[in-house]
Parts: C-alpha cells; structure tokens; sequence
C-alpha cells in the first residue's frame, strides 16, 4: 500500500481570488448603492405600480408616520431653505441663533411646531428621533403645515425659474430642457399603517393651498 | 499571484552559494478582513430600489359646488374602511331606482381588478389597440398617451370616487389607487364620505 504523503509546514491557502471578489463585490455595492438618507421617522411605504421617479431637486415632502405625526422637508438649495425658515422663525416669533441655523439646513425633515423647533434643533441626530413631539400642527387653529408648504413652495418656484433659465442657457443644443421639471413637486410619504385620516390632514392642507396634484411615494411593484 | 512558490533555495549541488530566498507570500487575512468589513457596511447602508411616486390629482378645492346634483352615469364609488373595500354603482339611492346596497369586494386579482376590467372594458380594450399600435410602429408614444387620455374622457369610460371612513389605512386606500391605475381609469375622484355611506358601512362591518 502507498503511504499517504502529509503536507509539511502550515497548509497556506490563496486568499487572492476571496480578496478579489470581495473587493469586487465592494466597488459594485459603493457604485449601485444610493445611501439611506437620515429621517427622523423610519416610514414603511406601500407598494404601487407608480413609476415617476421621486424628483431629487424640487422635492416638497410631507411625511405621515404610523402616529399620525405630520414631518416636513424641502429640497432645492440653501437659499430655498434658508428662505423657508427664515420666513417661518419671523413669523411665529421662534428665533434661532446660528449654530441651530446651520444643523437647520443640514438636516432633512422637520417634525415638531415652532416652538419646539430650537429646541428640536439643538439636540442631536439620536435625540431627535425620540424627540417629543407632536409634529407639526395642521389642525384649523395653528395650521403651521401650510405656512411651511407655502413659504416652500413660494421659494421652490422662485429657485425653479433661476434653474430653469440657468439650464436652459447651459443646454446643449440637442438637449431638452423642459420647465416643468423645475417645478416644486409636493410629495407625500405615508405610512402604509397609518390612518387615512391622518395624511388627509396634509391632504387637505395641501388643497387649502390649491395645490391639488399630489404625489404619493410608494414603492415599486410589477404589474401583473 | 502574490505566493510564489519557494524551491528549497539551497544548494544544488554545484557548491555555488546563492543568497536565502525569503519567502514573498503575503498575509492576505487582513486585507480580506477589511473587504467583507466594507461590504457589510455597505450591504446594510445601502437602499437598491429606489421609491417611486405615483401622482394623484384630487378635485379643487374652491370651486363653488353647482346646487344642482352632478349627474353620475357610469360611475363606481368605493368605500373603505379598515382592510376592507365596498362599492356601489352608480348614484347614491338614486331618485324611482333601489335603495343603494353596498357590495363587498376585496384587494386580491379577484376582487376590485376582476370588477374594474369588466366595468372598463371599453377604455381597457382602446388601451391594447394603442398597445398593439405602438408596438408595430404605426403611432408613436405621445400620440398614444393623448389618445388614451382621449378615451378616458369618453362617456363609456369609468368614473370612480373614492370615499375613505375614519378607520380606513393608507395602505388600503393606495392600494386601491393603485388597482384603478392599472385598470386605466382616468377619472379618480377622492371625497369626503356621506353620513348615510357611512351608516351602510357600520351596518356591514357589524
């Protein structure tokens, strides 16, 4: 019988073609993933056969989560925001000083009324997630949702028509610049399991304003 | 590859010296300890399907409501209450005709898909001539579009009004969205709920 031959010395294994596709598999996931943005709220969506794509740029969204809290955000640049709430802090009398400012214009959705906002805007991005909080207030007598939207929508439309003649000098001949991607768009992101009555409060916000095409995120389901 | 294998760099027998080859293998572990490190963080991080939005226009606000009663011919008017859909036809105890009766249905292929592709037949049917058109060529897209919106427009084509009561989900009311929206209505009208609808429906639920 032939004697089995034992490998000398520490059996090395090549890691080359594991680091390979391990660093592989990183460049695709860096390269096809788009980051989880930072919402206060962690929203579940309901799935439907919708399939504009969410406008980055001119985004007015009102967020509804499973509590019936109404969480607000606007896209668009700096000055559409600082605008925003600088119309906001003057109006209902809530001054911030700069540092609530800038972390202001860092961050994404605002969710309480404007006498908690410096407040809000102090603490940080963990705090604010278990911050205590209404939401903003969009009943009859405090409706500060629609000073939001309104102020919002006033700044998008201006920040729209600048974009849009911006681009429009800077397009390419063959390239098409249509003005209604400018526009601001009011979107809404529900929670699936939340009341109806409560995103018809934004609803009905929205339509108080006369802003009566809304837009409803959802995600993508095939059509069978 | 980063190993190369050593050959007993010793003598071979010609007496000449040669210099100890070292060894040129490199420890990979760390490096491979780093990759999966990064494409974890990037696994959990990372959102593939980007959320999509689907548009609905709700009706004016500020139009001042005509004092006669609109004419509803041809219409469905959905009910919705928690995880639960009902319907009628046409208007609301209509003037010499029945009493209205709610019928239930449900969110699956059977239920409200079944019943809206029978009921808009007429606009589902110019749908996939506009289909079949558009795939041999004959017209192009933005004519397809006007001509679908075209035949949404027509009298055969369905109307529906959604009515939500206190308990209904925003998942099941856009579900329902969605379910019109794939069976190419065009006139989507989400109101408020009567007193007397949602009398119905408390006796139903019961």
């Amino acid at each position: 019988m032939a004697k089995i031959k034992m490998p000398k010395g520490t059996p090395t294994i090549d890691m080359t073609p594991m680091v390979d596709l391990a660093f592989l598999l990183v460049t695709f996931f860096m390269l096809a993933a788009n980051f989880r943005s930072n919402e206060p709220v962690d929203v579940n969506i309901p799935s439907s056969i919708g399939d504009e794509e969410v406008p980055e740029k001119t985004l007015i969204l009102v967020t509804v989560d499973k509590g019936g809290r109404l969480f607000f955000n606007v896209t668009g640049d700096s000055t559409v925001r600082r605008s925003v709430i600088s119309q906001m802090v003057t109006k209902y009398k809530a001054p911030l000083d700069n540092s609530q400012l800038k972390e202001y214009l860092k961050i994404t959705s605002i969710g309480c009324s404007m006498a908690e906002l410096p407040a809000y805007l102090s603490t940080d991005g963990e705090g604010r997630k278990n911050f205590k909080t209404l939401g903003i207030p969009a009943d009859s007598t405090n409706n500060q949702l629609k000073d939001w939207i309104n102020y919002a929508n006033l700044a998008m439309l201006q920040y729209g028509k600048d974009a849009y003649l911006k681009a429009k000098d800077e397009a390419k001949p063959n390239e098409v610049v249509k003005p209604e991607d400018f526009k601001p768009k009011f979107v809404l992101k529900v929670e699936g399991q939340a009341e109806y009555v409560r995103a018809k409060m934004a609803i009905e916000t929205f339509r108080d304003l006369n802003l009566n095409n809304l837009h409803f995120v959802t995600s993508l389901e095939n059509k069978q | 590859m980063a190993q190369i294998v050593e050959n007993g760099g010793g003598d071979s027998g010609k007496g000449k010296k040669r210099p100890k080859k070292s060894s040129t293998h490199v420890d990979m572990t760390p490096m491979v300890d780093l990759a999966f490190l990064l494409l974890t963080f990037f696994v959990l991080t990372s959102t593939f399907s980007k959320p999509k939005v689907m548009s609905l226009v709700y009706p004016a606000k500020d139009v001042p409501e005509s004092t006669e009663k609109p004419v509803v011919k041809n219409a469905i008017t959905f009910l919705i209450t928690k995880d639960r859909v009902f319907y009628y036809k046409g208007e609301f105890n209509p003037a010499g005709g029945p009493k209205t009766d709610l019928t239930e249905t449900d969110f699956g292929p059977q239920g409200v898909r079944k019943l809206l592709a029978t009921e808009n037949e007429y606009v589902i049917r110019e749908k996939l001539k506009l289909d079949g058109q558009l795939t041999r060529k004959e017209i192009v897209d933005s004519v397809a579009k006007k001509k679908l919106i075209e035949a949404q427009k027509t009298p055969q084509a369905l109307k529906v009004l959604v009515k939500t009561d206190l308990k209904a989900l925003c998942a099941n009311f856009i579900d329902l969205i969605d379910e019109l929206y794939i069976a190419n209505i065009g006139m989507i009208a989400p109101v408020d709920i009567m007193k007397d609808e949602q009398a119905l429906i408390d006796a139903k639920i019961k």
